[in-house]
């Protein structure tokens, strides 16, 4: 796990001179022979990890996924009048994509390998991010919090100025 | 944190329940009214019982009231119809009031302790004559009073008890004119003496019981009457012959009549101009008016005169007052400097007096116009008397020993016009009285919460109201944050300009204005407008706000008019001119100068427009924009509305650089055998309107045609203009008009058959609301008309929009053919209106609603959106959401939206609205012969918190609040600690 560990016993010991160790090897324990294959088990082991990192990063990338569908069920709950339970179910909705693009790189630095290709991954996890955004930009609009008629632009229009000015009315008595 | 503190509330807020009415408790918080009675016109005292000392008063404004002597408030008050003047008040039986009313043509008796009404008698004759009342009191037949009436050419006798006519002479048949009634001392008898023609004299002796003439003396006298009469005696009359120079002694002794004539010439030496016998009863004496002087004169013997004192035109003297069984008392209010001197003389013995006062008065409230008398018994058994003096201001005062028991400023039940002025700004002014040290402070919030917690005592309850009525923070004199404090300035009718607090409705100062008193250059002046000449805000800080008072001298349209500009910190007079030229209208621009003087044209009877101010200044500004300045004139008439253009400096005599030749520019002249017009209405020139869109449900945009140009004209059939009834369904109607007054086009007109005024309409933004009367379905009616500009509709592009590329903002012309479409809508509404008004706000963001002063002298608030053209029965969702009401065929009174609650503005004549300067407030002043002021917030107090908010509550929370995070920190440390040892 990389980074993430705290602590570590190594059960693969590699030393080769066992004066180093004070206790004797035990009965049936070959040192040598398991020098021999070293290489192979190392090389191994990383594939492994390799192969596990990829998957692992394809899963995270395809976490967003159910939250979008968690979103979609939300909103559809949330109903298309404006109050504060749709207006908060609509900004976190925008929120998350957008804080989850902002971490791209975080959330995928644990798989970082140099054998690992995290391109498609990340990129499903932008598209995924960018779907629930567009989501959330869509129940803005519906809620009509989206500035995208003319009315939004002319409502706070003040009155035009007149040229003339006219005044006058019944004579005084 | 602060966000969430700030969203709870929000949410708090947006739960609570829309309430437009009042709490019983919020009465009084934010309102006033204040109740008047008028000029005093006659004055009748009730202090014989032991109980409540009061004084009865009938008064110019046609009401007759019921005074406390102690302190002057009213006990009890009514208001007669307009037309119903009060020509006699008395009291009969000791427990009615007797008025006559209407030309002597209603008798009423009230209850003396309630002023319930007890009966009503209609006394009918054949012609108009001078009316008189007078209850017979020393005759008492049956413990009945009888009061003889004399007016419409017959004198009657009713009954006190039950109003019943017991006889009636109609003296009309014989051509006689009815002048005095003369009630014979100690016998059931009257005489009536009167004219026939100029040169008869007719005098009868009538039993006051049945009516029986029981005798008729007539006498000619070849020079003629002029129709004045005094009494002097019960048998001696005086009266002035047509040449007003010779006083005829006319005594009827034993049924002989003797002419005895005197030159006035004789008694007085400067004798040039018209004579003229004032009104008295004083006995063996008469007042005669010659110019400016005032003459008592004496009729001693039988008919020789002598002239006993000489008086200046401002001297008053009283009627005369029995005070024991044959001594009479009369007062003399004479005027010295500052002071006033009240004199009490017997009637018979002139040269000594038995009440001689000197009385400082302590603000200017001109001559004393009129003097009542009363009398009491003091300790020692010597007579007292107690004065009450009407002054020229219409102040009302009750002068006793001295001094001024109290004082009722009258004047402002007839009030003319009204504007508003801010207060200073000043700090150091503001030492609030009361609640100013912490404990108080803190003491009157905890009182709050424990209100709000329910926790409170009835006398917690009691000590809280208190405490919202007296707060000093409404009546400060200095300009507050929301613009809630402000002075109202009225003119009223007096001439007398006030300055009325808006927080409690005291009177913060008074100014008789000089240029509106009775002179010898003006003999009868009338104030017209109140205009807000001065009012600095961004440049001449240092100057106070002023008021330009516009009157004229007479009633005629060719008046020279008067100006006044009065300081409205102070109440002084800052200058006044004297025009030489009348005024017919007034136009204030919507220009300044560099001192923030506003231009005013002042429109004279010839067509002439003059400037003011007259500086070099104000005619620089005004020549920029002179092509552009328009004025309209309406001749209600004869049915024609006129355009006209300023054209150039006056030539002739008249040349003057400050006035200019007006020309016709275009007339509408409507048909004068169909339309007539009956009013007019444009909109408020210091409305201010928000937007000139209106988004529908649909995100639609629809622009509002937004002129202040615009007129609002109602036309009616000529048979239809007089009354309700006087006119057919079929041949009446009413047509409402929109018209521009720039280009006189006509914008819109509408038809309205059968149906008919009067009309009362409001304008404001791009709406017309107008009520009127329906014959076909005998109901009111309100009808509504919005303007839209169609032309601005193609206005769609969102892109052109966002960067800016449109041209709804440049400046418009009237001449740019407006393409406007209406939309209009009537609903049945069950009152009848006296006035409508609607409220306006700083900004113009707040709904609006209507103010409508009902026939019950109330004001109702009316929400905009019951009048809104868009109503449909059946409104869509998207519709419903916008606020868009299913359409009723009745406009609906909701009883808590009464904004005067319980109480009544009597005589209710306008209502003013004011922007405070708090959006959501508005500051409304309905006046009439009552004053009531409140504020309002059509869509509620959305940018504030209550009054009644508990600030103390919301402290107790946050302080709790944090107490509880400190105590759970603590303890989850001391857990965590606990953890790791383990």
């Amino acid at each position: 796990m990389g980074s993430g560990r705290r602590w570590a016993v190594d059960f693969t010991d590699n030393s080769t001179t066992p004066s180093s160790r004070d206790i004797p090897d035990p009965p049936g324990f070959t040192r040598a022979s398991q020098d021999q294959d070293d290489s192979t088990t190392s090389r191994q082991k990383k594939d492994a990890e390799a192969n596990w990192k990829a998957q692992k990063a394809w899963e995270v990338a395809q976490a967003p996924f159910k939250n979008l569908l968690m979103m979609g069920f939300m909103m559809w709950m949330a109903g298309s009048t404006v109050h504060l339970f749709s207006i908060g179910i609509t900004f976190s909705a925008l929120w998350q994509p957008i804080s989850a693009l902002q971490g791209v790189g975080k959330v995928f630095e644990p798989y970082k390998d140099s054998k690992v290709d995290l391109l498609g991954p990340k990129l499903l996890f932008i598209a995924l991010n960018l779907g629930g955004l567009a989501l959330g930009v869509w129940k803005l609009n519906t809620l009509g919090l989206l500035p995208t008629h003319a009315s939004d632009w002319v409502s706070s229009l003040p009155p035009a100025q007149e040229v003339e000015y006219s005044g006058g009315g019944i004579p005084l008595h | 944190m602060a966000t969430r503190v700030f969203l709870l509330i929000l949410l708090l807020l947006s739960c609570a329940t829309s309430i437009f009415s009042l709490y019983e408790d919020q009465v009084g918080l934010m309102d006033w009214h204040q109740q008047y009675i008028g000029k005093v016109k006659h004055a009748v005292f009730h202090t014989q019982k032991t109980g409540r000392k009061r004084v009865l008063v009938s008064t110019e404004e046609n009401v007759i009231a019921s005074l406390d002597l102690r302190h002057g408030e009213i006990f009890w008050r009514h208001v007669l119809g307009t037309n119903d003047a009060i020509d006699g008040i008395d009291i009969a039986l000791g427990k009615y009031v007797i008025t006559l009313s209407s030309d002597g043509s209603i008798l009423r008796a009230w209850n003396l302790p309630d002023g319930q009404m007890v009966w009503e008698s209609f006394l009918l004759g054949p012609k108009h004559s001078k009316s008189s009342l007078m209850v017979l009191k020393t005759l008492k037949v049956d413990k009945d009073n009888v009061i003889i009436v004399s007016g419409k050419g017959c004198v009657h006798g009713v009954s006190s008890i039950d109003g019943e006519v017991l006889w009636t002479k109609d003296l009309a048949a014989e051509s006689v004119e009815v002048q005095q009634v003369i009630p014979l001392h100690d016998s059931d008898k009257i005489y009536v003496v009167g004219f026939a023609g100029l040169t008869q004299f007719h005098a009868y002796e009538i039993n006051a019981m049945n009516g029986e003439l029981l005798k008729h003396e007539t006498a000619d006298f070849s020079d003629g009457f002029v129709g004045e009469l005094a009494l002097v005696s019960s048998e001696t009359l005086v009266a002035l012959d047509t040449t007003r120079s010779i006083l005829v002694t006319v005594s009827f002794r034993n049924g002989k009549i003797n002419f005895h004539q005197t030159y006035i010439s004789s008694l007085v030496k400067d004798s040039t101009g018209i004579a003229m016998i004032l009104p008295s009863t004083l006995t063996g004496m008469f007042t005669l008016k010659i110019n400016t002087l005032k003459l008592i004169i004496r009729v001693t013997g039988e008919d020789q005169l002598e002239l006993v004192e000489k008086f200046d035109h401002a001297t008053v003297v009283s009627d005369v007052l029995s005070i024991a069984e044959d001594k009479e008392a009369f007062a003399v209010v004479q005027h010295g400097g500052n002071k006033i001197h009240l004199q009490v003389k017997l009637s018979d013995d002139w040269n000594s007096d038995l009440v001689k006062e000197s009385i400082e008065m302590d603000q200017q409230g001109g001559l004393v116009h009129k003097v009542f008398i009363n009398n009491y018994i003091r300790t020692d058994r010597s007579h007292g008397f107690r004065a009450l003096i009407v002054m020229e201001d219409h102040s009302l005062l009750l002068l006793q020993q001295g001094k001024i028991v109290w004082n009722r400023e009258d004047a402002l039940a007839s009030i003319i016009d009204v504007t508003t002025s801010e207060l200073p700004v000043d700090k150091a002014v503001s030492v609030a009285k009361g609640e100013h040290n912490l404990i108080d402070w803190l003491k009157g919030h905890i009182l709050k919460l424990k209100g709000t917690l329910m926790l409170a005592s009835p006398e917690d309850v009691v000590a809280i109201q208190a405490i919202r009525l007296k707060s000093s923070e409404k009546s400060k004199l200095t300009r507050d944050h929301n613009g809630f404090r402000k002075l109202l300035i009225v003119l009223t009718k007096a001439g007398k300009i006030f300055a009325l607090h808006s927080g409690d409705g005291r009177v913060v100062w008074s100014l008789l204005l000089p240029s509106l008193r009775k002179s010898k250059v003006c003999d009868c002046p009338t104030g017209l407008n109140l205009y807000q000449w001065q009012v600095p805000h961004h440049h001449a800080m240092d100057q106070n706000p002023s008021v330009l008072v516009v009157g004229k001298c007479g009633y005629s349209s060719n008046a020279p008019a008067v100006l006044s500009f009065v300081d409205t910190y102070t109440g002084k007079e800052l200058n006044s001119l004297d025009l030489g030229h009348s005024v017919a209208q007034i136009i204030p621009l919507a220009l300044t100068d560099s001192t923030e003087q506003r231009l005013h044209l002042l429109v004279d009877a010839d067509r002439r427009v003059h400037l003011y101010p007259r500086t070099p200044e104000a005619r620089t500004i005004f020549q920029q924009e002179f092509s552009n300045i328009y004025w309209y004139s309406v001749e209600a008439d004869n049915s024609i509305i006129k355009g006209h253009v300023i054209k150039r400096t006056c030539i002739g005599e008249v040349a003057d650089d400050f006035c200019f030749e007006s020309g016709d520019l275009w007339s509408i002249v409507f048909p004068l055998e169909s339309e007539k017009i009956i009013g007019t209405v444009s909109r408020k020139s210091n409305e201010v309107v928000h937007t000139q869109a209106k988004v529908t449900s649909d995100q639609d945009v629809m622009y509002k045609y937004i002129s202040k140009n615009l007129l609002f004209v109602a036309t009616v059939s000529p048979k239809a203009s007089v009354g309700i009834g006087s006119a057919d369904p079929e041949e009446a109607s009413l047509f409402a008009y929109l018209i521009d007054t720039v280009t006189g086009r006509i914008l819109h007109r509408m038809t309205h058959h059968g149906a008919q005024g009067p009309v009362h309409a409001v304008f404001s933004e791009n709406w017309v609301v107008y009520h009127y009367f329906n014959l076909r379905a005998h109901r009111y009616e309100m009808s509504v008309i919005e303007i839209y500009d169609q032309s601005r509709a193609e206005n769609k592009d969102v892109w052109k929009l966002v960067v800016g590329k449109h041209n709804l903002t440049a400046p418009v012309s009237s001449y740019s053919r407006p393409e406007v479409v209406t939309k209009s809508q009537s609903y049945f509404f069950t009152h009848s209106v006296k006035a409508i008004a609607v409220t306006l706000t700083a900004k113009g963001i707040t709904s609006k609603q209507l103010l409508i002063g009902t026939i019950s002298d109330q004001v109702l608030a009316l929400d905009k959106r019951f009048v809104d053209p868009r109503r449909t029965v059946n409104p869509s969702q998207a519709e419903k959401e916008e606020g868009i009401i299913p359409l009723t065929d009745f406009l609906p009174i909701i009883p808590q939206s009464y904004v005067t609650h319980a109480l009544k503005v009597e005589g209710l004549r306008n209502i003013v609205t004011v922007p405070a300067k708090l959006e959501s407030t508005t500051l409304v002043f309905a006046y009439g012969m009552d004053l009531f002021f409140t504020r309002l917030a059509p869509s509620r107090t959305y940018d504030s918190l209550t009054e009644d908010f508990s600030y103390a509550l919301l402290l107790i929370t946050i302080v709790a609040l944090v107490a509880a995070i400190f105590v759970t920190w603590i303890l989850s440390e001391r857990k965590e600690l606990q953890d790791k040892w383990r």
